[in-house]
């Protein structure tokens, strides 16, 4: 335990200007080494074109037991959809 | 596949009524496939299974790079050994993505790895054969990645968040290995006839080690009740070894290849072909640690691991006196 490298979340931005998407971790001394690494370990075909790391205790999280007051609010609000808006044919593409 | 009996932490399946109100709720979105994630809620037993499971299957990622690593700097051309590299290569990913699966589940990369070293920890018994020849590693690729596959497309659904997504990434990079095996193996069985002496040789020796990697016999498995409840098992272990019989039998005949058993027949009725089962008794003994190469492969593995000391202890310091001259800096 001692002296274990610390974890590191990686993120890669894939081909199609797709935003930075989380791929999974690893664990290394720093972050050039992160970056070394994920290379080898996170797009060995192709899966990016650009990497960001992050080492894993900066990262807050939300708490599972939030899940209600955070996310049921949004369920009830369906105006926020555009389905939610009957749009007459004549009106053509909306 | 690549854990073989792990042994299931607890008592058993529970009835609901035996269950806490949280166990409910937790056994509620495993049946209804809502993923089970590291901040979750989850039984310590789900939990402990959960480490070895993964662990041991990390553990045969890494391991199993050994008998394959053996033979990249013998590879018969530059383009097999480029493949067989990439493949190595691969494994060595798949077993980094399941380590830092486990240890989402609380248990660190150090303690993990030192379980494994000091024999704590298992991994496939299949690791345990030697590659004596090129023709080994054909069958390799065709026989033991084909065999993982059986095992891991199912656990993709697995009911934790993070070994299921450990395994979707790693099915994505297994066909290869199959496809790379069964097709070094064929430029052998169609080769000369001492090349084709050779495939059929590995055949006959990897054969019955590779229906041990589903594990002992459903009527000998007594914790799979519980861990198929909780989705972290999927099939029983035969199966999946009628599967990969299934499936592997016509790959053989296609390469002109007999598998080494005179029982093996299609049963109209079933379906199925019928097959003879493994020699238990060498399965257990290779388990206990009585295989072939289990010396071998766990002095490989704890000499890379002191050897590699200084390396982990040299980037570590350096890193931190680059940070402490950064905050100076400041
Ligand atoms: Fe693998
Ligand atoms: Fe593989």
């Amino acid at each position: 335990m001692k002296n274990e490298w610390p974890l590191w979340e990686i993120f890669i931005r894939g081909q199609h200007g797709m935003s930075h998407r989380h791929v999974g971790s690893l664990h290394a001394p720093d972050a050039e080494m992160a970056i070394k690494n994920a290379r080898d370990v996170y797009t060995r075909r192709n899966e990016g074109v650009s990497i960001w790391v992050v080492e894993a205790r900066h990262i807050a999280a939300s708490s599972p037991s939030d899940k209600g007051p955070l996310y049921e609010p949004s369920e009830s609000k369906v105006y926020r959809h555009p389905t939610f808006f009957d749009i007459p044919d004549e009106v053509g593409a909306m | 596949m690549y854990a073989q009996m792990i042994k299931t932490a607890g008592t058993g399946v529970k009835s609901r009524e035996e269950m806490t109100e949280q166990e409910r709720a937790f056994q509620d979105k495993i049946d209804a496939d809502i993923k089970i994630e590291p901040k979750d809620w989850m039984p310590d037993d789900y939990r402990a299974t959960l480490i070895r499971q993964i662990g041991q299957h990390a553990h045969s990622e890494i391991v199993g790079q050994l008998p394959e690593g053996n033979w990249i700097t013998r590879a018969p051309t530059l383009e097999r050994k480029a493949i067989l590299l990439a493949k190595v290569q691969d494994e060595a990913g798949h077993g980094l993505y399941l380590y830092c699966a486990a240890e989402t589940l609380g248990v660190s990369r150090d303690e993990i790895t030192e379980m494994l070293l000091d024999g704590r920890m298992k991994y496939s018994s299949i690791f345990n054969y030697p590659t004596l020849n090129w023709a080994d590693i054909g069958a390799v690729g065709w026989l033991v990645d084909g065999a993982a596959i059986m095992n891991q497309v199912p656990l993709q659904r697995t009911s934790f968040g993070p070994y299921s997504r450990a395994m979707i990434r790693i099915c994505k990079e297994e066909s290869f290995h199959q496809r790379q095996g069964y097709d070094a193996i064929r430029k052998m069985a169609e080769g000369t006839p001492e090349q084709k002496k050779m495939a059929q040789d590995a055949l006959n020796r990897l054969w019955y080690p590779s229906l041990m990697m589903f594990g002992p016999s459903d009527k000998d498995s007594v914790h799979s009740a519980q861990s198929m409840a909780w989705k972290i098992k999927i099939n029983t272990n035969d199966e999946l070894r009628q599967k990969f019989v299934d499936q592997t039998v016509p790959q053989a005949e296609y390469l002109g290849l007999t598998i080494p058993d005179p029982d093996l027949k299609w049963n109209e009725e079933r379906g199925h072909y019928d097959f003879t089962d493994p020699d238990w008794s060498e399965f257990y003994d290779v388990v206990k640690g009585n295989g072939p190469c289990n010396v071998d492969r766990l002095a490989a593995r704890n000499k890379a691991w002191d050897d590699g000391a200084w390396v982990r202890d040299g980037l570590l310091a350096h890193a931190r006196k680059k940070a402490a001259a950064k905050v100076a800096a400041e």
